[in-house]
């Protein structure tokens, strides 16, 4: 089938709407951005985010703490060669923690994308379809949603070894329920609406529908819900490393980091426990912090529409 | 109603048999044959294939399905090889102590965030709800075990007032009284929980408030006491229902790492020691389990909503 843009007006129209003119038209996006703009806690979470990557990925290019293992300078206490000391096994911990948060964050990053991608598919596939299709794509998504996920990604990294690119793939697949269900609502309050009954009209096909118009509006419920699985990625993974089955060394783990320390909590080296566990409250918060206010300005966007 | 509730039990059926179909696979893919397990690791090819022969282990798989599903609704889960144990009787033994403490957690931290979410809706933006908003975030913000270790650092070892660990005792009724270990895992659990739960039953008294009944109660004049109690508390704790609910697989989560680090003899710590020793059937028992009790959880949860409020039974 031939497709003839129908979202280009005639050359030379635009510019005399029916009514007379009327001032510049703001677009919903560009609301959102200012509503998001505008709220000092979403500026925060954005630069704590902001420094965590440059810390994780320029920090170790400047810093060189040592992270070969060193048992002559084992659990030093904060100094001026070590500012978080070192662990048991003669790791600089500052360096540690950078290097262990590329996981954090890398792992949440993509297991967010795989679950957004995969989910946002998936329910727009199954919202236009409706029917026997519907209910069988949405059961799947019922049986995955109550199986408890931190259980089966145990069981998985118990079993094959845990690996940033296997976490991913892993914790993602118990990320697009959500979004799965969510998309599918929206593509049901969508496929009903005059544009797309237009766009059906103008000859666009299912796969043409669901790429232009209906997943574009149903992203910004796909970003929001984005942002909140980082945050729960990077607390899984916290938590499996903490319970002994996350990554190993070579690669650094914020979550081993605190099992280590925690062997030694009794001795009071706190630069082993508290450092790390901080750096995971502030990433976690600062991704609820954004999702929080991506919400809020998607609203107002809502209310445009 | 009926038609309904048989709906909505025919679905959770179906989501049922999806989840063993699932747990099926995981079991058939990670441990196809417990044969390793039962004749040791140096036994030959040949044995082990006469084994699964034996027991059924190489039939296809849609019959090692029905065989698994046959057994499940015989209440057999599974067998530890490892610890020579049915798994069935391993719950057995354990499952009171958990459901206690979610129990009583949950119970508690329901209890406590309904006054602290109604109080917050109503003096919204004062430094009280401030600071109660605050902790939440940062609570939710924080992992669980970051959390204990804290608590334990703080209570058990700067102050020592209570125990670092849980009671390691197996009569019940000990486990009850012994005050001084089971203080600091229900009241860290009952504080993980609030923080979900007082920001939801903040944001519905919010919703609540701005209805017109709550401007209409208050226009005839009734007392804010009533207004409250009457109108507010009712329909602002409708979206908690669902809310308890959905919070199984969070509460069966929150105990494997509680019971772990408490070393707390309940469900999860026995995962988490399978976990150690890649116990499999306790592992996928385990799963299987709480996928269940999520279904039922959310069931009843429906349920319930629909007793509560009868403008959802239109649906």
């Amino acid at each position: 089938m031939s497709n003839i843009a129908p979202e280009l007006p005639p050359p030379g129209l635009e510019h005399i709407p029916e009514g007379g003119a009327v001032g510049p038209v703001q677009s919903g996006w560009r609301l959102a951005v200012r509503e998001f703009a505008q709220n000092k806690l979403a500026v925060l979470g954005v630069a704590a985010l902001i420094f965590f990557v440059l810390f994780c990925y320029l920090g170790p290019l400047v810093y060189h703490g040592g992270l070969t293992s060193d048992l002559t300078a084992t659990n030093v206490p904060p100094s001026i060669g070590h500012p978080l000391g070192t662990d048991n096994q003669g790791f600089d911990v500052l360096e540690e923690l950078m290097v262990g948060g590329r996981a954090a964050l890398e792992i949440g990053f993509f297991s967010a994308l795989i679950g957004m991608v995969w989910g946002a598919i998936w329910g727009a596939v199954s919202g236009l379809a409706g029917g026997l299709l519907d209910g069988f794509l949405m059961r799947i998504v019922d049986v995955l949603l109550s199986i408890p996920f931190l259980f089966v990604v145990l069981i998985v990294a118990v079993r094959y070894g845990a690996s940033v690119l296997g976490l991913s793939i892993i914790i993602g697949i118990f990320t697009w329920q959500v979004p799965a269900r969510l998309v599918r609502g929206e593509v049901l309050t969508l496929r009903v609406r005059d544009f797309v009954s237009a766009a059906r009209a103008a000859g666009s096909g299912r796969l043409r529908l669901i790429n232009r118009h209906l997943l574009p509006n149903s992203l910004g419920v796909i970003i929001v819900t984005a942002t909140f699985s980082v945050a729960d990625a990077i607390l899984a993974v916290a938590t499996l490393g903490f319970l002994g089955f996350g990554l190993q060394y070579p690669n650094f783990d914020w979550g081993d980091m605190l099992n280590n320390g925690v062997t030694y909590l009794q001795d009071g080296y706190w630069w082993q426990v508290y450092p790390v566990g901080i750096c995971i409250i502030v990433v976690v918060m600062a991704c609820n912090l954004l999702g929080d206010a991506l919400r809020d300005a998607l609203d107002v966007r809502l209310r445009r529409r | 109603m009926t038609a309904y509730l048989i709906r909505r039990a025919a679905s959770a059926i179906v989501v049922l048999f999806g989840v063993s179909i699932f747990i099926f696979f995981m079991l058939h893919v990670i441990y196809p044959t417990p044969a390793i397990d039962v004749l040791g690791p140096h036994a030959n090819k040949f044995s082990i294939a006469q084994w699964n022969a034996q027991h059924g282990f190489d039939d296809p798989w849609i019959v090692q399905y029905l065989h698994y599903l046959n057994q499940l609704l015989h209440g057999n889960l599974g067998y530890s090889y490892k610890l020579n144990q049915s798994v069935a009787s391993l719950f057995q033994e354990r499952w009171l102590r958990s459901a206690y403490l979610s129990g009583v957690t949950l119970i508690l931290s329901v209890v406590i965030a309904i006054p602290v979410g109604i109080y917050q809706a109503i003096r919204r933006n004062t430094v009280g709800d401030a600071v109660v908003t605050t902790s939440a975030f940062v609570t939710y913000a924080m992992p669980d075990f970051f959390f204990y270790l804290i608590a334990i650092q703080v209570f058990a070892i700067t102050i020592p007032i209570f125990s670092y660990e849980g009671p390691q005792t197996t009569s019940m009724w000990s486990i009850i009284t012994d005050w001084r270990a089971m203080t600091l895992p229900i009241v860290c659990l009952t504080l993980l929980d609030l923080a979900g739960y007082s920001r939801y039953m903040r944001s519905a008294a919010i919703d609540t408030l701005a209805q017109d009944y709550i401007k209409a109660a208050r226009a005839k004049g009734l007392p804010e006491r009533l207004v409250l109690w009457r109108h507010l508390l009712r329909n602002a704790f409708l979206p908690m229902i669902t809310l308890i609910g959905l919070s199984i697989p969070a509460l069966l989560a929150g105990n494997l790492v509680c019971e772990a680090v408490f070393n707390f003899p309940g469900l999860g710590l026995l995962f988490y020691d399978a976990l150690g020793t890649a116990d499999y059937p306790i592992l996928l028992a385990y799963t299987l389990v709480g996928a269940a009790l999520t279904i039922a959880g959310n069931f009843v949860a429906d349920v319930s909503l629909t007793v509560a409020d009868p403008r959802i039974r239109l649906v």
